[in-house]
């Protein structure tokens, strides 16, 4: 695989020779990838191919796997995630998550999104925590439809709201970077549509990461798309490029539906 | 001739196998001559026949083993011989009983003479009614065994009768349990009627002084609310301290930190401590708890400090239902969709943040329900209270006193001598009515918590 055209400047993330295993399984194989910091970066590939699972690895997730083992460098503004010095209550902090199914807490709105600010003790008065949980759910684009409402439990919106209530959780910690998880794979095209206008909004806020099987999507939202097939990666470039002129024969039937 | 239930069962059975054997061959008799397919393979004709030979026979003796001592009595009561009887109580059924025994061979002769004229009636009437019950069984047997057997054709779908009454059999089989329970509960109601009638429910059930055997001088009291008290300051509260937070934490445990092989130890080793008969933790708990508890209470100067005390009883019942709990909360706790633990944990919550701020909470409902279910059990617990908790109907908040609870009174009002028509004796029941009712509305609504929780993760 030749990498020659990134030309990423200023990576956020960088992931060397990284192999993932599950037990005996080896489910990822020598991933080399950037993460840049003003972009959104896109993994696709069929089921199965460890994209997700890669992802996971990005914030020490797969730590939560029994059996799971990371080997490989990957580092966050140069630092190794997975050495011992690594708190990985902070590296969470610093690199959070939205997952494929809406997964609010059985709280009110404003808790779900005070969570993390007040487990990490941001928000040392009220004041401080209300202003923090208006400005992510404005960010998250949720502020108008919730603001009435803030201590209604967060299960009772509909299926794209619990969705962007996840996304507000989420940088409401303030992260730099924000990896998702197929996060549309569970709504409607309409919430769909909001989430992917989000994802647009937040670039360059956060370097974000996404996982998705919908190949518009991916020429949609993101600048870079990587295309893994299992466990490697195949292709790695501008997305305009892997999506017009893939170089692998592999992408190509890929992005073509020939499989997946 | 008198009527042997079991030996009549075995001959039953041995028709209904003549009867499976003969509708085996019949089947592939007749499939044989008509060249014709079976619907149902032989062994299901078989099956018919047997079963409608059997089932009609056995639910007829079973009937009638309950009915004929009764019409066998009334035979003898209406006889020339009973005139001399006396018209009710003891005596009487002390004299039947009598005649019945020797007419039936259990003893040589009469040991009230008032009996010896009853024997000869008595032997008549068993022999007439044992003979009319054998001949009316073995009729049945051969009626219904004769219409299966007549009905067996090549197409007939003797698969799907059998099923049919397979499921009859099985649904018979789960109506005992009910209506045996449903009986339990109504000879619970009639003796509470008749000790209500004695006593007024508002005094048992807040009357505050709880005498039933005072004695002559004064009147018996039954204010139920010291043993109230002591139920719940027993099974719900001491009990409840003890078992909720070692239940909760070693459910935490187990489902968050233990590592699969430690689980596989721990587990079935807590669900041993379920399985200790309840006499045991009674010995354990008068035995060794309390008396230790009344060194410590005298020592630091605690009045009224007994070798029977709540906290001994209470103390070891939490022990007890620690693995109840413990269950109930295990099974909360992983029913909370581990994307709720994944969410918190992305967002860089330690693992103790995540139990303590998501899990517990979500779970919550479940383990509200599974402490209920507890507290349910906690109350009707009867052997560790009796051996450990006293029997003095004391009000007080001192657990290093000796109180009383609901069964520990049940037990001490039913035994010994007895008259089963004082106040004493039915305020047993009624206590039981108590009792009754107050665990099956905490099934009940912990029952619908439970339920309503499981369908809000799925």
């Amino acid at each position: 695989m030749t990498q020659e055209d990134l030309t990423i400047l200023d990576p956020k993330m960088t992931a060397h020779g990284v192999n993932v295993f599950y037990g005996e399984k080896q489910a990822i194989n020598n991933v080399s990838i950037d993460v840049g910091t003003d972009l959104v970066t896109a993994f696709i590939g069929p089921s199965g191919c460890g994209k997700s699972t890669f992802l996971r690895s990005l914030n020490r997730m797969n730590d939560t796997v029994a059996g799971a083992k990371v080997t490989g460098e990957i580092k966050l503004d140069g630092e190794d995630i997975y050495a011992p010095s690594m708190d990985v209550v902070q590296l969470r902090a610093r690199v959070g998550m939205v997952f494929q199914k809406p997964n609010p807490f059985p709280k009110s709105i404003y808790d779900n999104v005070a969570y993390g600010p007040r487990i990490h003790g941001l928000a040392p008065q009220k004041a401080d925590l209300d202003g923090i949980v208006e400005k992510a759910l404005t960010r998250a684009g949720l502020w108008d439809e919730v603001k009435d409402r803030l201590q209604e439990s967060g299960t009772a919106l509909s299926g794209g709201q619990q969705q962007r209530l996840c996304i507000a959780r989420a940088i409401a910690v303030d992260p730099e970077v924000v990896l998702m998880d197929e996060p549309c794979s569970a709504l409607d095209p309409i919430a769909t549509a909001k989430i992917e206008e989000l994802i647009h909004e937040l670039r360059g806020k956060f370097a974000i990461v996404i996982v998705t099987h919908n190949m518009q999507q991916a020429a949609r939202v993101s600048q870079r798309t990587a295309f893994f097939h299992l466990g490697t990666l195949v292709e790695y470039g501008k997305t305009t490029d892997i999506f017009t002129n893939p170089r692998q024969e592999r992408t190509k039937d890929y992005i073509t539906g020939r499989y997946g | 001739m008198t009527f042997n239930a079991a030996a009549l069962l075995l001959l039953i059975a041995g028709l209904a196998l003549i009867g499976w054997l003969a509708g085996r061959a019949r089947s592939a008799m007749l499939a044989g001559a008509a060249g014709k397919k079976l619907h149902s393979r032989p062994q299901y004709h078989g099956w018919y026949v047997a079963l409608w030979l059997f089932a009609p026979a056995a639910l007829f003796l079973g009937l009638w083993s309950a009915v004929s001592p009764g019409l066998i009595t009334n035979e003898v009561l209406a006889s020339e011989a009973a005139k001399d009887l006396p018209a009710f109580g003891f005596e009487r059924g002390a004299i039947l009983s009598d005649a019945r025994n020797v007419a039936l061979g259990n003893q040589d002769k009469v040991r009230i003479p008032a009996a010896a004229p009853l024997v000869t009636p008595y032997s008549d009437a068993s022999h007439k009614y044992g003979w009319i019950g054998i001949a009316a069984m073995l009729a049945l047997a051969l009626a219904g065994g004769l219409y299966a057997y007549t009905r067996i054709q090549p197409d007939f779908r003797a698969r799907s009768r059998v099923e049919n009454i397979v499921m009859l059999l099985l649904l018979l089989a789960s109506l005992v349990a009910i209506l045996t329970t449903f009986g339990i509960v109504l000879s619970l109601l009639f003796e509470s009627i008749r000790f209500f009638q004695l006593v007024s429910p508002a005094e048992l059930l807040f009357g505050t002084n709880w005498a039933p055997t005072s004695g002559a001088p004064q009147p018996d009291t039954f204010g139920g609310i010291p043993l109230f008290w002591g139920t719940v300051l027993i099974g719900a509260i001491i009990a409840m301290i003890v078992a909720i937070p070692i239940g909760m934490m070693s459910a935490v445990y187990l489902t968050q930190y233990a590592n699969p092989r430690v689980r596989r130890w721990v587990k079935p080793c807590l669900e041993i401590l379920a399985g200790v008969p309840t006499v045991v933790y009674g010995y354990f708990a008068a035995l060794t708890v309390a008396p230790a508890l009344r060194n410590f209470a005298v020592a630091i100067g605690i009045p009224n400090a007994s070798t029977e005390s709540a906290l001994a009883a209470g103390i070891v019942m939490g022990v007890m239902i620690i693995p109840f709990v413990s269950s109930m909360a295990d099974d909360s706790i992983n029913a909370v969709p581990q994307a709720m633990r994944d969410g918190s944990l992305a967002l860089g919550a330690t693992p103790n943040e995540t139990i303590r701020q998501v899990l517990i909470p979500a779970a919550l409902p479940g383990v509200m329900g599974g402490i209920l279910l507890a507290v349910s059990r906690a109350i009707g617990e009867t052997m560790i209270v009796v051996m450990a908790a006293g029997l003095s109907a004391n009000m007080t908040a001192n657990p290093f006193a000796s109180v009383t609870t609901v069964t520990a009174q049940i037990v001490k009002l039913l035994t010994g001598d007895q008259e089963f028509d004082s106040a004493k004796t039915l305020a047993a029941f009624a206590l039981g009515l108590v009792l009754f009712v107050v665990t099956l509305l905490l099934n009940i609504v912990a029952l619908r918590i439970v339920k309503k929780y499981r369908e809000a993760y799925e």
